[in-house]
């Protein structure tokens, strides 16, 4: 009896304080600044911001180039340099070469170099040209993916190669271009190739070895999807048996999208990982009736064992390629005088979503560009309203459907400062006339079956930079810019928020008043992500890596013919004078105060 | 003033009967144009500079090229087999433009053709095997005529679908220039 009491209270304690643990833990909070840039998001919460102060409003006009150096590659550079220590990494687009730079050097020179030589082939199998968003530092290694399908682990300091593991097929028309993620020792690698009727999955490996832990795809059965029996959606339309069978055509799940190249967050406290699915191929939707599960929505995983934990899906049976690949970034904000932890995601659809991140419950989902091809999101049920006199038609030009394929807002990632508590979100303004057309599927070719043309949207102007309060979901500042802001978003200590343009311009911004104070002409169109770190001697450095491609920036980086309105997938149609804006070449930029 | 109408509808109809010359009536093997590559063909020249005297360069012609349609037929298949999913209706994407002056691997015929059936290193995938031999010629057909290349009497007009480029019967000629493949992922077809 004593023996059972004393027992209870042991047990009762150990609840408790696991209790309290976990009270404790949801807490969470990034990390204090520790001068590095380690994954592209910064930290796992994706905010890109960075504690660094030395560069202030104050004092950013000051700013100059310390150094700068030449990829050597002339097509869209999107990656975000990371800085761990006092070396540089950068993977280049198509080759993939890897450079490490010694910062602690003068001039920062060549430490060593890495040629991962991917299979030419690949540039074949690449939607939105041969691009990579960059690698990841973990535990002495730098790991990151080539567009031929491999992810490779070298170590840190010598570039030897630790292991390399084959995961997509280009023959299945599969490359891969995010940047991974490491959580708990697995490194996160998802496909790209929705555009070719790949099937989407996001890949853990072991970071020691490379070997596979687990794969969950985003189409098929639900042993496939890794949805069991702690698989708990917050809306009903997100349950049921197999859905990413039942919800296809016979069949077309095989070959229907949903890939995984977008961003990754991960929320330590409730052991989550986030992330968005692509669209379903192909993008004719006539093709494919159904919801197309589980494509363009937001996936939360277990790390440990890829079990699905909750799925939204934020365009069901996507009708304008509006993939849900986004970034969703970890906030922890007032509610209704509640705090929550949440998610933001601005996705391609035109929605701010604010979402709880630990059930999947749409808290808000407002537009932040302008949208006709929906009305809402009916906060009941989680169903995003199409309006039916959008929906692309087979031969029909359907016109003035806002946004247009590359969204609201593409791949370009925004950055959340707890200081100001906004979103700084990079984006677009585009319209666009669609026609639909029986798509055919030859595996490695494309599997689209729309033309497009895109608009200026309303205003006449393509692009805009906008600062999010998520609070009252307005924005809080705007800057309208002419072209499509294709670069991502840093945000400092210092509230100075940095960003590029396709015309080449590199720009700080005032990040409470949106006021420009400083900006330097790079050479060529800025797609890429900035960073601050903290160098040897001591200072605050930004770096940015130039070189205009990418969807937007293709018709430069490949040279197209833009008197075909639909080259680029209808990019060509709206921005046919980049070509006389800006030329191709890669260059990593940095700069300091005097 | 009726038989000078007649005559003149007349004259225009038989104006329009000679827009193309068509050879009817012959087997399925002499309509094919010689295989351009292989043992037997002449292998394509893919640089204007020979080495010691000039020897004139054997040129492939390709009959479809004189058929609106077979020209006609090549547009159908450039669709079908999603050709225009990487090269777009002209303008390029995924792969380059294609009607535009700039050529990696040859504008004649023969070039074209092998480009089709290899496929090409940086990207172009091989279709030999997947599309029958004379559906690439009027392949090739087609593909000359987005920059001006087949007689504009026998090139497409404008289709039924959405406003895209000038249609290839109104694309003026462009002459082909040889671009080089010196750096992987360069434009050019």
């Amino acid at each position: 009896m004593r023996f059972a009491a004393k027992a209870i209270a042991v047990v009762s304690f150990l609840a408790a304080s696991l209790l309290s643990a976990t009270l404790a833990l949801a807490q969470w909070t990034p990390p204090p600044e520790d001068g590095q840039w380690t994954m592209a998001g910064k930290d796992y919460s994706a905010r890109r911001y960075s504690g660094l102060d030395q560069i202030t409003t104050a004092n950013v006009a000051q700013l100059r180039p310390v150094f700068s150096f030449s990829t050597g590659v002339l097509r869209g550079h999107e990656a975000a340099p990371i800085v761990a220590g006092s070396t540089m990494y950068l993977v280049t687009p198509y080759p993939n070469r890897v450079y490490a730079l010694d910062l602690s050097k003068p001039g920062a020179p060549i430490k060593w170099k890495f040629e991962p030589k991917p299979a030419a082939a690949s540039q074949g199998q690449a939607c939105c040209d041969v691009v990579n968003r960059g690698g990841v530092f973990d535990d002495g290694r730098f790991i990151f993916n080539t567009l031929d399908g491999q992810t490779i682990a070298l170590d840190a300091n010598t570039g030897r190669q630790l292991w390399r593991t084959q995961l997509a097929d280009i023959n299945k028309g599969e490359t891969i271009t995010m940047a991974p993620l490491v959580v708990k020792g697995k490194v996160l690698v998802g496909n790209s190739g929705g555009e070719y009727g790949a099937r989407g999955w996001l890949t853990a490996l072991d970071a020691r070895n490379g070997s596979t832990v687990w794969r969950a795809f985003s189409t098929g059965s639900d042993k496939d999807v890794l949805i069991g029996s702690n698989y708990k959606p917050f809306y009903a339309k997100e349950r049921g048996t197999d859905l990413g069978i039942s919800s296809w055509q016979p069949e077309g799940w095989k070959i229907g999208g949903g890939t995984v190249w977008g961003w990754l967050s991960y929320d330590p406290a409730l052991d989550l990982v986030y992330y968005g699915t692509a669209n379903p191929a192909p993008w004719n939707p006539h093709q494919r009736p159904g919801d197309n599960k589980w494509t363009s929505g937001i996936f939360a995983r277990s790390p440990d064992t890829g079990e699905a934990r909750w799925f939204y899906q934020l365009s069901p049976h996507d009708l304008h390629d509006y993939d849900g690949v986004n970034e969703s970034i970890l906030v922890d904000m007032q509610v209704n005088g509640a705090m929550r932890t949440v998610l933001l995601h601005p996705d391609r659809n035109g929605y701010m979503y604010v979402m709880d991140r630990s059930n999947g419950e749409v808290i808000s989902a407002t537009p932040y560009v302008p949208v006709n091809t929906s009305t809402g999101v009916d906060l009941q049920t989680g169903a995003l309203k199409y309006v039916p006199e959008k929906e692309p038609q087979i031969g029909k030009v359907v016109r003035d459907a806002c946004p247009a394929s590359p969204g609201g807002k593409d791949w370009q990632p925004s950055a959340y400062s707890p200081r100001t508590h906004l979103l700084y979100v990079p984006h677009q303004n585009i319209c666009q006339d669609v026609e639909a057309a029986q798509a055919t599927y030859i595996a490695a070719t494309p599997f689209i079956g729309m033309t497009v043309r895109m608009n200026a949207g309303p205003g006449g102007k393509r692009g805009e930079f906008s600062a999010w309060d998520p609070t009252t979901n307005k924005k809080a500042w705007q800057i309208v810019e002419d072209f499509p802001v294709w670069s991502g978003a840093l945000v400092t200590a210092g509230d100075v928020v940095f960003y590029g343009t396709l015309d080449g311009w590199f720009k700080a911004v005032d990040a409470k008043t949106g006021a420009v104070l400083w900006q330097y002409a790079t050479g060529s169109g800025v797609i890429g992500q900035p960073i601050a770190y903290r160098g040897p001697d001591g200072k605050e450095y930004i770096a940015v890596l130039s070189g205009v491609g990418g969807w937007a920036g293709a018709v430069v980086s490949g040279d197209l013919d833009v008197r075909d309105p639909t080259a680029a997938t209808g990019f060509a149609n709206l921005l046919g004078d980049l070509k006389m804006k800006t030329t191709k070449g890669g260059t990593l930029h940095v700069f300091a105060l005097p | 003033m009726r038989v000078l109408a007649a005559a003149c509808v007349a004259s225009l109809l038989v104006l329009a009967c000679e827009r193309e010359d068509r050879q009817l009536h012959q087997s399925a093997e002499a309509s094919k144009p010689p295989i351009a590559i292989g043992p037997t063909g002449a292998p394509p020249q893919l640089t204007s500079v020979q080495a010691g005297p000039s020897i004139a360069e054997p040129r492939t012609t390709n009959p479809d090229e004189g058929r609106a349609y077979d020209v006609a037929q090549g547009k159908q298949w450039f669709k079908w087999y999603n050709c225009s999913g990487c090269h777009a209706n002209g303008g390029g994407d995924k792969g380059p433009a294609l009607m535009d002056d700039l050529w990696i691997y040859g504008a004649q015929p023969q070039n074209i053709f092998a480009s089709i059936v290899e496929g090409r290193p940086n990207g172009m995938p091989s279709f030999g095997r997947r599309i029958p031999e004379a559906q690439v010629w009027q392949l090739v057909a087609y593909v000359r005529s987005m920059s001006g290349l087949v007689a504009s009497d026998v090139a497409t007009s404008r289709d039924d679908r959405m406003q895209t480029k000038t249609p290839e019967n109104r694309t003026k000629a462009e002459p082909p220039k040889q671009q080089s493949t010196a750096s992987p992922g360069e434009p050019g077809k």
